[in-house]
C-alpha cells in the first residue's frame, strides 16, 4: 500500500500540479479574506449571500477563522477537479493497464491513491489556513477588529476545530471528484459534471426551494466547512455528507474492482 | 514446477456481440520466444489482457509460471508487460513515468537509468513524456516492461512506429533475453520479424487458435513451392497447365506463377517447359515462409 501511496505522490508532486492547485489555493484564500474585511462596513454584505459578519463577531475567538471556513466549498471544488482528474486521466491516458500490472490489487491500488490524495487535500488546508488566517490578521489591525481573542485558548480551538472541518469537507468534495472519475473515465465530463452539481444546481435549487439545501450533497459539505449555519446543524451534515460520500465510495471502489479494464 | 511460462486451456471471453477468445488452448514453454499472430480484431490484446489479469475470462483456465491466473497479484511481480503500445503520463518525464511505476512494483530506482540507457534513452530520460517521438515512446514502453527484470516478457506490437533500426534493435534486444532465459511473449504484425526471433507461435483467428506450437512445425506442415516467370505473360497460363498434368497446384500472383512442389521437381518443370517452347526467366525454388502460411491459414490474401 505504502508502495502506492508514494507511487501517486510522484505524479501529484509535479511543480504544474501542485503549485498551480497551490496557487488557486492562495488566490481563493485571499479573495474570501480581503472581501470580508475590506467589506466589512458595506450594506450589502461581507459574507456569504450578502450576510453580514460585523466587527463584534469578527472579533469573537472564532473570527481568525471565519474567512477559512468560508472559502471551504471553493477549496472543495479545487479538490473535485484534482480527484477527479488524477483518477480519471487513468483511464484516458490508457496508464490504469501498466499500474495494474505493477499492482494488481485493485482495492490496494484505490486506497493508496486516496491517501496520497488524502496528502495533497491536507496540503491545499494547512496553506489555505495560514494565507486566510494571516491575512484576516492583517487586515484586522487596518480595520479596528479586534484580535484578543484569537490566540487565546478559545481562538486555537476554534482553529483546530475549523482546520478539521475544512479537511473533511475537502475529502468529501474529493471523493466524490474521485468517484466521478472512476464512473465517467474522463477527466473533462468527471470535473464538469461536478462543478456544474455542486456550484450551479445546488446553487439554483436552493434559491427556488431553500428547505432543499437541507439534504443537498454540496449544502452538506458546505455546511460542514463553515461548522454548521442557522439552518442546517453540524452534526446532521456531518452525517448526511458522510452517507454521500460513503456511498459514493462504496459504488466507486466495486466498480474499480469489478470492471474489466478494456479501451 | 512446471516448465511452461503460459498454459491456457479453454480460455474464452464472451461480449454482447459474440466470442473475443473463444475456447483458446496453447502453451509457451519457458524460455522460448513466442509469437502471437492474427489478423486485426482476432482476439490478441483480449488474450493478452486476461494473461495479466485486468479483463476476467468467461470460460477456462490459465496459468502463467505455474500459477492460476485467477491470482494475477502472485506471478505479476515476475512478468513485464507492455499492452496495446506504450501508456504514460505526458506531463512527467520518461524517467520519472518509469519511477512511478518501479516506485509501485517496488523495484530499485538505479534501474531507471540503466534501461533508458539500454532502450536508447538515456540522453531523453529527462524530456517530458509527450515531446517523445512514437518511436520514442515504444522504446520507454518496452523499458517500461523490463523494470522487474522479467522472467517472462508480454509485448504488445512492440515495434510499432520503430524505423528498421529501432526494429533491429528490438530484434536483438528480444533475442538476448531469451538467451538469459526469460521467456518472449510477442505479438506482431511483422511477420518477417517473428519468424527471425521466434521458435514458438500462437497464431489466432476471429478469437480461436488456429496453431499453436514450434514455429518449425508449421512451416513443415506447408507445401514448399516454385516461383516461375517465362519471357512473356502468356507462358504462365501454360506453365500452369504443365504443372497441372504433373499433379502440382498453381496460381498466378503479380505476374509470376506459384507453382506447389519440391525443389527437385524443378528440373522435371524446366525440361517440360522448354520441350513446349517456353524459356523460362526465373524458376526459384522456395520453402514456405510465415508470412505466406498466415494469409493461407488465417485466408487473409495479400
Amino acid at each position: 500500500m505504502i508502495r502506492v501511496v508514494f507511487a501517486e505522490w510522484r505524479k501529484l508532486r509535479r511543480p504544474t500540479l501542485l503549485l498551480g492547485t497551490l496557487g488557486a489555493v492562495t488566490f481563493f484564500s485571499g479573495l474570501v479574506s480581503s472581501l470580508l474585511f475590506l467589506l466589512i462596513d458595506s450594506p450589502q454584505g461581507n459574507g456569504d449571500r450578502g450576510v453580514r459578519i460585523t466587527r463584534e463577531m469578527l472579533a469573537l475567538p472564532s473570527g481568525a477563522t471565519q474567512a477559512f471556513s468560508s472559502v471551504g466549498t471553493l477549496l472543495g471544488v479545487i479538490a473535485l477537479c484534482v480527484f477527479a482528474s488524477q483518477t480519471a486521466q487513468e483511464y484516458t491516458y490508457g496508464t490504469l493497464r501498466n499500474l495494474l500490472v505493477r499492482q494488481p490489487g485493485r482495492v490496494k491500488l484505490l486506497l493508496g491513491k486516496l491517501i496520497s490524495m488524502k496528502i495533497f487535500a491536507l496540503i491545499m488546508t494547512l496553506v489555505s489556513a495560514v494565507i486566510a488566517i494571516g491575512l484576516s490578521y492583517i487586515l484586522a489591525g487596518t480595520k479596528d477588529v479586534s484580535t484578543t481573542l484569537w490566540f487565546g485558548t478559545d481562538g486555537w480551538n476554534s482553529i483546530a476545530q475549523t482546520l478539521l472541518n475544512v479537511f473533511i469537507s475537502i475529502l468529501g468534495f474529493g471523493i466524490i471528484g474521485m468517484t466521478l472519475g472512476i464512473l465517467l473515465r474522463s477527466p473533462i465530463s468527471s470535473i464538469s459534471i461536478g462543478v456544474l452539481w455542486l456550484l450551479i444546481i445546488e446553487n439554483i435549487v436552493g434559491a427556488v426551494k431553500p428547505s432543499t439545501l437541507d439534504w443537498l450533497p454540496g449544502s452538506q459539505l458546505s455546511t460542514i466547512a463553515s461548522g454548521g449555519t442557522a439552518d442546517v446543524a453540524y452534526s446532521h451534515a456531518l452525517a448526511l455528507g458522510s452517507a454521500y460520500v460513503g456511498l459514493g465510495a462504496i459504488v466507486a471502489t466495486i466498480l474499480f474492482w469489478r470492471r474489466d479494464v478494456a479501451n | 514446477m512446471s516448465n511452461l511460462a503460459i498454459s491456457v486451456t479453454d480460455l474464452s471471453k464472451k461480449y454482447e456481440t459474440g466470442f473475443a477468445v473463444s475456447h483458446a488452448n496453447f502453451q509457451v514453454p519457458i524460455g522460448s520466444v513466442c509469437g502471437f499472430v492474427g489478423p486485426n480484431g482476432a482476439g490478441k490484446t483480449t488474450t493478452i489482457r486476461m494473461l495479466l489479469g485486468l479483463i476476467s475470462p468467461t470460460d477456462g483456465t490459465g496459468e502463467i509460471l505455474g500459477i492460476s491466473i485467477n491470482e494475477p497479484e502472485k506471478y505479476l511481480p515476475r512478468v513485464g508487460a507492455m499492452i496495446e503500445g506504450p501508456a504514460f503520463y505526458p506531463a512527467l518525464s520518461g524517467a520519472e513515468n518509469l519511477r512511478v511505476l518501479a516506485t509501485l512494483g517496488g523495484f530499485p530506482l538505479d534501474r531507471v537509468d540503466e534501461l533508458l540507457e539500454k532502450v536508447g534513452l538515456g540522453a531523453r530520460g529527462k524530456s517530458k513524456y509527450k515531446t517523445y517521438s512514437l518511436g520514442m515512446k515504444q522504446r520507454l514502453g518496452i523499458a517500461a516492461s523490463l523494470l522487474p527484470n522479467p522472467q517472462l516478457l508480454i509485448l504488445d506490437e512492440p515495434t510499432n512506429g520503430l524505423d528498421p533500426e529501432g526494429i533491429q534493435e528490438v530484434r536483438a534486444l528480444l533475442r538476448s533475453l531469451a538467451d538469459s532465459g526469460t521467456t518472449v511473449f510477442v505479438s506482431s504484425h511483422l511477420l518477417s520479424e517473428l519468424e527471425i526471433i521466434s521458435d514458438h507461435l500462437v497464431m489466432l483467428r476471429k478469437g480461436e487458435v488456429v496453431f499453436a506450437g514450434p514455429i518449425q512445425d508449421l512451416l513443415m506442415q506447408q507445401q514448399p513451392f516454385l516461383l516461375v516467370q517465362g519471357t512473356s505473360p502468356s507462358d504462365l497460363e501454360k506453365i500452369i497447365e504443365i504443372a497441372k498434368a504433373d499433379g502440382h497446384k498453381g496460381t498466378i500472383r503479380a505476374g509470376v506463377a506459384h507453382i506447389e512442389g519440391p525443389a527437385e521437381w524443378a528440373g522435371t518443370l524446366n525440361k517440360k517447359a522448354f520441350e513446349s517452347g517456353i524459356t523460362l526467366t526465373q524458376l526459384s525454388p522456395q520453402l514456405p515462409n510465415l508470412e505466406e502460411t498466415f494469409f493461407e491459414m488465417t485466408g487473409d490474401k495479400k
